[in-house]
């Protein structure tokens, strides 16, 4: 019997998962309880040594954790107990504003680049000092300038999507087959509209993968960024529940950030596809 | 030559050289055609044929010299000038009627929507593409892809019509047939075209004159050949022709021979006055030697 690929691989996916939620919950299983152990010594040591079960919860604590965080998504109970759904939107919010500004600056500025040597040369430079700077560097001065801890967190997503944006842009803008210039350049198309009907779908796939990329950097370093500015966002929440050692909840955390990044990148895949053309 | 519609006047074209100098691909080439005719440059690569043709589209400036069309001196591209690529240079996002609506729109910019899409319309007719308008180039075959080339250069209805190498990426047999399309339009249009090639039968087949240039570089323009063929020729029969041979024999000698060793055995050649000849067997039908081969 000949099963299609993709049925096989959901197979295989499946008893990988399995395997994991197995392993994880004997790991974590309550074992005989230690009962040779003096009351007071089991006291100080926590439930770990008297119930003998670990403090790292199992896939069943988490699951009921998560029921319950999904049931009630968008409670508010006052500052440090909000619901997930309102951290991951405080979240998806800030990339989302740090992101379209990226967007905005990085696409014209690489068309510039890409279609001017001049300016591809003159700018080089900033641009190779620039790009490898972490962005979580840029946060002190951000919060000393700014002095807003949300604005600095956007800013941050800001610097950190822009340049492989920006880099693929002018890339994507100075690699635009010759013959397709020349087309329009015998018809005697102008600059603007040559830059819209010719070089801006001829490199769209270009600027679609750089975008890609970028989301992909913004929702990484978002995390980092609210766990410094605090006050609200699915990675204050992280740092929040580390502190109440709430494991079962860092785990949920850590299982939505991966959740909501595949999202964002599914999207940008789906825009991907749909400007890229077959020769 | 009284009627002087393009006129290619002391053009050269160099370029830097490593060691200080520069290189001379051609120069003080002079060449010129009446309206309605159809040229073709043959000679080998790198003999600067393409650049000469770039030069006339305006994708290219000479490095000395000017190019007269109508009676205006070019400067850079105009709609007046339109090209078909090698390459057929398909905008592949478009659509085949996209492709043409691109360039008829950028031609007539006030033109509607519907009126464009009607003035495409016909020039996809032309070439036997109805029924293809939605494809877009990734489904068109090579030669299919070319037809939409032809048709995006002549639905701007320019005064010249200009082909680097047009069909040399395809198989012979929709070569054979492209040449065909490309004549019958020319023909009923009265389309001054220009074209670069280097398949002698080709030029045979389609150029009123045939420019025969040297090796590069330093490329010279040696000969204007005038086709003895009858106009109303037609690529099955083209070969019984009698002055077939006499033709085709004087070019593959120049190509073959002639091209390397011209501009040593010449000295004295004037390139603005360059000699025109007209071959043709005089006791035409002999020859029964080399017409019996070919059947």
């Amino acid at each position: 019997m000949i099963q299609s690929l993709r049925f096989r691989a959901a197979v295989v996916s499946i008893a990988i998962f399995l395997a994991f939620i197995g392993v994880w919950h004997l790991a974590t299983r309550q074992t005989a309880s230690v009962g040779t152990m003096s009351p007071e010594y089991a006291k100080l040591m926590g439930l770990t040594a008297t119930s003998g079960k670990s403090a790292m919860p199992g896939p069943l604590d988490v699951g009921a954790k998560l029921w319950e965080h999904l049931k009630r998504p968008f409670y508010d109970n006052g500052p440090n107990d909000k619901g997930l759904g309102i951290q991951l939107a405080y979240s998806i919010g800030r990339v989302g504003l740090g992101y379209l500004i990226a967007v905005i600056v990085a696409i014209p500025l690489g068309f510039l680049i890409g279609m001017s040597p001049l300016m591809n040369k003159a700018l080089d430079p900033f641009i190779q000092v620039l790009k490898p700077i972490s962005p979580l560097a840029w946060m002190p001065l951000a919060l000393y300038t700014i002095k807003d801890s949300s604005l600095s967190a956007i800013f941050v997503i800001f610097i950190c999507s822009v340049w492989p944006m920006l880099l693929n842009t002018a890339f994507g803008v100075a690699a635009v087959r010759k013959e397709w210039i020349n087309v329009a350049r015998t018809l005697e198309v102008g600059t603007f509209r040559r830059a819209f009907t010719v070089i801006l779908p001829a490199a769209a796939p270009t600027i679609l993968t750089g975008m890609r990329i970028s989301i992909g950097i913004a929702w990484l370093v978002i995390v980092a960024a609210e766990m410094l500015v605090g006050g609200t966002g699915i990675g204050y929440f992280v740092w929040n529940e580390w502190n109440n050692l709430s494991i079962t909840n860092v785990i949920i955390a850590i299982l939505l950030i991966g959740i909501v990044g595949m999202l964002l990148d599914q999207i940008l895949a789906r825009f991907t596809r749909m400007v890229t053309f077959p020769e | 030559m009284t009627t002087k519609f393009i006129s290619i006047e002391g053009i050269a074209k160099r370029y830097p050289a490593a060691a200080g100098g520069s290189t001379t691909i051609f120069e003080d080439l002079w060449l010129s055609m009446p309206s309605g005719e159809f040229g073709c440059i043959i000679g080998h690569s790198g003999c600067g044929k393409t650049t000469v043709l770039n030069i006339l589209a305006g994708l290219d400036e000479p490095s000395e010299g000017t190019v007269i069309v109508d009676g205006q001196a070019i400067s850079g591209t105009s709609l007046d000038r339109a090209v078909i690529f090698q390459s057929h240079a398909l905008l592949p996002w478009l659509t085949v009627m996209g492709n043409i609506a691109y360039a008829v729109s950028s031609k007539w910019r006030k033109w509607d929507k519907t009126k464009v899409r009607a003035h495409a319309q016909t020039y996809i007719d032309k070439v036997g593409l109805t029924g293809s308008e939605h494809k877009r180039p990734s489904e068109l075959s090579g030669g299919m892809k070319q037809r939409v080339g032809i048709a995006r250069a002549l639905s701007i209805t320019p005064k010249i019509m200009l082909m680097d190498e047009p069909f040399s990426a395809l198989d012979a047999l929709t070569r054979g047939t492209l040449q065909d399309e490309v004549r019958r339009v020319t023909l009923e249009t009265g389309q001054t075209t220009f074209m670069i090639t280097h398949d002698v039968d080709e030029a045979m087949y389609l150029a009123d004159k045939i420019f025969l240039m040297t090796n590069g570089p330093g490329a010279v323009l040696a000969e204007i050949v005038e086709n003895p063929l009858p106009r109303d020729r037609s690529r099955i029969d083209l070969h019984k022709h009698p002055h077939y041979y006499a033709l085709r024999n004087h070019i593959i000698d120049f190509l073959v021979t002639r091209s390397k060793t011209f501009t040593a055995t010449t000295p004295h050649h004037d390139p603005r006055h360059v000699p025109v000849v007209r071959p043709a067997f005089p006791e035409a039908p002999t020859m029964p030697s080399l017409h019996s081969a070919t059947r």
